[in-house]
C-alpha cells in the first residue's frame, strides 16, 4: 500500500521533487523547504517563479521576481548564478554540462559552466525554454512560434512557425519532435526534420503540465478531466492517432501530469488535489491521495526509489512512497 | 465574472504620456488608504517609490487563434497575473498602467478571455487621465486617445487649472460626444479622490448600473443631449445625421474635435428575450471589431427581472440584475460606443425585438 508523508507549508508550491533522494519544495514567495532528518528551509529568493531540477538530478535551478538564477545544491546550499535586476524570470530549463538557460522579457540566455552567459533576442517575450537532449540546443516558445538557437555557435536560429502564443516547450527525448503548448487550449508539435506540423487540440483548458514517458514512447500532457497521452512511438507521431484518456474523472480538472522515470506510469495530479498513479498499458489505477486543499501544482518522482514528491497551489505538500 | 470567493479586482489605467499617470500611480501607492496595491508599469524608472509590489512588464498583444481579429489578449498580464496570484497576501488590488498609445481594449479583454486570469481577478474600471490642456491636440492626432475615452468608466479631466471654465466646458461635451456613460471628475495634479477610480464596480453586472442609476437618463445631472438621445426631436436628427458621425456639431465643440468614435443610444419597450439575445449575438459577430464598449439594461417580456448587458467588442456578458421596481418604467436601454455603426440598422433591428403591441 502506498503511504503518503504530508509537509503542510504556508504558500503557492511552484516545485515539488528529489535531489538525490531527498525532497525538495519550492515555494512561489521565495522560501525553499526540504526533508533531510527533519525539515530545513532557507530563502533564495523574495518571489520564486520558476524551478525545475537540472540534468544532473543533483542540484535544483530557480528564477524569481528579483531578476536571480539560483542553483541550490541537496545540503541546501545555493549559489547565484545570475542577477538580472529584478526583472522577472519567465521560466528556467536545465542543460547538458550544468549548462543553465532561463528568460525575461525577450531575452533568452544559455550560461555554460564556466559562468560564460550568451543572450538570445526574440521579437517577442519569451515564455518557454527546453533544452534539445542531445547537443548545445535550446527551444525559446514565443509568439507564433519556437527558435531552435544553437547555443555555442552564432548560426541564425531556426524558426518553427505557428499562429499564436507558445508557453510550455518540450523536445522529445529521441530530439525528433518539439512540442509548445498553445493560449488557445491545445499543444503543437513540429516533426524537426522536415518540420511537419502536429495539432493536438481539443482540451477544454490550457495545458500547463506536459511530461514524457521512459524512452518517449508517450507525452502525457493536463488540461482535460483526464490525462491526455498522445502516442510518439510510430514514424509519424501522433498524426492521426486518437489520445488516450486516462483516470477521466467527471467533476475535476487534471492540473499536473508526470510520468515515471523508467516504467510506463503516469502520475495524475487533480485540481481537487486527488493523486492518482495509472499504467499506460492496461489503464489500472491506484489512488495515492484522496484530495486536498488546492490543485495539485507539482509532480516529479525520485529517480533513486519509488516516491512521488506532490505540492499543491494552497501549500499542503507531501512525499508518497508506492511501496510503503 | 470570476468563481472565486474573493477575486482581486483591478483597475486599468490609461492616458496619454504627460497626462498624470505617474502622478496618479505615486498617489495610490503612498497614500494612507489602508489597502495594498499590485501596480504593472512600463518602465520602472517613472515611478520614483520603492515598493517590490511594482512589476515591470512590456505591453504584448497575442491574437487569439479563432479567426476573430478583434479578440486580442495582453501576453504579459496573464503571465504577471499569474505570478502575483501566487503569492495572494500580499496586496488588495491591482493596478495595470498602459502606455500612452496602448488600445485598452486587450487589456480589459484579458480579464474576460484567459481562464486563469478569469478564476483570480476580476476587472473593476478602465481608468482614462485626460489633460485638459493637451486634449484638442491630442484627438487630433491620435485615434488612441479617442480610443482611451470611449472606453473608460471613468475619466480624470485632469490640470484643469491650465485651461479656463469656458474650454473645460467645452472640453466636457467633447469628452461626452465620445463616451456618454463614463463619469467624469474634473481635478488637477491628478488629485481626484482615490474611492472615485477605484474599487468602482464597473464591469460587475450586479453593480455597474446600479451605481448609474441615470445610465441613459435625461435627468442625470452629467448627462449631455446628442442627437442620438431619443428626445421629441431625435428623429430629424437621426434622419438627417444617420451616416454622418459628426453629431456635435449641434453642441458647438466641432472647433475641438472630429470625432470618430460615435455613442449610439437606443431606447425600445420590453423586448422578446430569445429575439434580443439572437439580435446582441448577430450584432457582435458582424459589428464587434467597430464596437468598442455596449451596455444595455433590458427588459423582458412577461419577466420580473431587469436584465443587464456590457460588452467589448465582440465579447459579452449578461445577467439578470434585480426585480424591476414597481415605479419603473419597463423598457429596454441600449448604448454602442464605437466607429462606423449604422445607427439605422442598429436601431431598427433593437427595435424588431421588441414585443408587438
Amino acid at each position: 500500500m502506498p503511504t503518503l508523508a504530508p509537509l503542510d507549508l504556508d504558500g503557492h508550491c511552484v516545485t515539488a521533487a528529489f535531489l538525490g533522494s531527498i525532497p525538495f519544495f519550492a515555494l512561489a514567495d521565495g522560501d525553499i523547504h526540504w526533508l533531510d532528518h527533519g525539515h530545513k528551509s532557507a530563502q533564495p529568493h523574495d518571489g520564486l517563479l520558476c524551478a525545475s531540477v537540472e540534468q544532473s538530478g543533483k542540484t535544483l535551478l530557480s528564477g524569481g521576481e528579483d531578476g536571480k538564477i539560483i542553483r541550490t545544491s541537496a545540503d541546501g546550499a545555493s549559489q547565484t548564478l545570475a542577477d538580472n535586476n529584478g526583472k522577472w524570470i519567465t521560466c528556467v530549463a536545465s542543460g547538458p554540462h550544468q549548462a543553465v538557460g532561463y528568460a525575461t522579457g525577450r531575452s533568452a540566455y544559455v550560461r555554460d559552466a564556466n559562468g560564460k552567459i550568451a543572450e538570445f533576442t526574440e521579437q517577442r517575450t519569451v515564455e518557454g525554454l527546453a533544452f534539445a537532449p542531445k547537443g548545445m540546443r535550446i527551444a525559446a516558445a514565443r509568439y507564433n512560434g519556437v527558435s531552435l538557437h544553437w547555443a555555442a555557435a552564432s548560426a541564425p536560429p531556426v524558426d518553427l512557425e505557428w499562429g499564436g502564443a507558445h508557453g510550455l516547450v518540450t523536445f522529445s527525448p529521441d530530439g525528433m519532435y518539439v512540442v509548445s503548448s498553445m493560449q488557445e487550449n491545445a499543444l503543437h508539435g513540429w516533426r524537426l526534420k522536415d518540420g511537419k506540423h502536429m495539432r493536438m487540440s481539443g482540451y477544454p483548458a490550457k495545458v500547463k503540465s506536459v511530461s514524457w514517458s521512459a524512452k518517449g514512447k508517450w507525452l502525457a500532457s493536463s488540461g482535460a478531466p483526464a490525462a491526455i497521452v498522445w502516442p510518439f512511438s510510430g514514424k509519424d507521431g501522433p498524426m492521426g492517432k486518437a489520445p488516450l484518456e486516462l483516470s477521466t474523472r467527471g467533476d475535476t480538472m487534471v492540473t499536473c501530469v508526470a510520468c515515471h522515470p523508467t516504467d510506463d506510469v503516469v502520475a495524475i495530479g487533480y485540481a481537487d488535489g486527488m493523486i492518482l498513479a495509472c499504467l499506460i498499458s492496461d489503464q489500472k489505477e491506484a489512488l495515492l491521495r484522496r484530495g486536498g486543499k488546492g490543485p495539485i501544482s507539482s509532480l516529479n518522482w525520485s529517480r533513486v526509489s519509488a516516491q512521488l514528491a506532490f505540492g499543491s497551489e494552497s501549500g499542503d505538500c507531501g512525499i508518497i512512497d508506492l511501496v510503503g | 465574472m470570476s468563481d472565486t470567493v474573493n477575486p482581486i479586482p483591478v483597475t486599468v489605467l490609461t492616458g496619454y504620456l504627460g497626462a498624470g499617470k505617474t502622478t496618479m500611480l505615486n498617489r495610490i501607492l503612498s497614500e494612507d488608504h489602508g489597502k495594498r496595491y499590485a501596480v504593472i508599469v512600463n518602465e520602472f524608472g517613472e515611478i520614483g517609490i520603492d515598493n517590490d509590489l511594482i512589476v515591470e512588464s512590456d505591453e504584448e498583444i497575442y491574437e487569439m487563434n479563432n479567426g476573430c481579429v478583434c479578440c486580442t489578449v495582453r501576453g504579459d498580464l496573464i503571465r504577471v497575473v499569474a505570478g502575483l496570484m501566487r503569492r495572494p497576501g500580499r496586496f488588495d488590488a491591482i493596478v495595470v498602467e498602459t502606455t500612452g498609445l496602448a488600445d485598452p481594449a486587450p487589456v480589459a479583454q484579458t480579464f474576460f478571455m484567459d481562464d486563469d486570469v478569469r478564476a483570480k481577478t476580476r476587472l473593476d474600471a478602465v481608468v482614462a487621465l485626460v489633460d485638459a490642456k493637451h486634449l484638442p491636440l491630442r484627438l487630433k492626432d491620435s485615434r488612441e486617445a479617442e480610443d482611451q475615452i470611449a472606453f473608460a468608466d471613468v475619466i480624470v479631466l485632469n490640470k484643469t487649472d491650465l485651461v479656463d471654465e469656458e474650454t473645460l466646458d467645452k472640453l466636457e461635451a467633447t469628452i461626452r460626444s465620445i463616451n456618454p456613460s463614463a463619469r467624469i471628475h474634473r481635478t488637477q495634479r491628478a488629485k481626484v479622490a482615490l474611492d472615485k477610480i477605484l474599487d468602482r464596480g464597473a464591469f460587475d453586472l450586479q453593480r455597474a448600473l446600479d451605481a448609474d442609476p441615470h445610465f441613459l437618463d435625461h435627468d442625470d445631472p452629467d448627462h449631455l443631449c446628442t442627437p442620438e438621445c431619443d428626445h421629441d426631436h431625435a428623429h430629424e436628427h437621426n434622419h438627417a445625421h444617420s451616416h454622418d458621425h459628426d453629431h456635435k456639431h449641434e453642441h458647438g465643440v466641432a472647433d475641438i474635435h472630429d470625432t470618430s468614435v460615435q455613442s449610439i443610444s437606443l431606447r425600445a419597450g420590453p423586448v422578446k428575450q430569445e429575439h434580443f439575445l439572437q439580435w446582441m449575438q448577430k450584432i457582435t459577430q458582424i459589428d464587434g471589431p467597430n464596437i468598442l464598449r455596449l451596455k444595455g439594461i433590458i427588459a423582458f417580456e412577461n419577466d420580473d427581472e431587469r436584465y443587464v448587458v456590457q460588452g467589448i467588442h465582440m465579447l459579452v456578458e449578461g445577467d439578470y440584475q434585480r426585480p424591476w421596481k414597481p415605479d419603473e418604467k419597463r423598457e429596454s436601454r441600449m448604448v454602442f460606443i464605437g466607429r462606423d455603426l449604422d445607427h439605422e440598422k442598429l436601431k431598427r433591428t433593437f427595435e424588431a425585438c421588441q414585443v408587438k403591441q
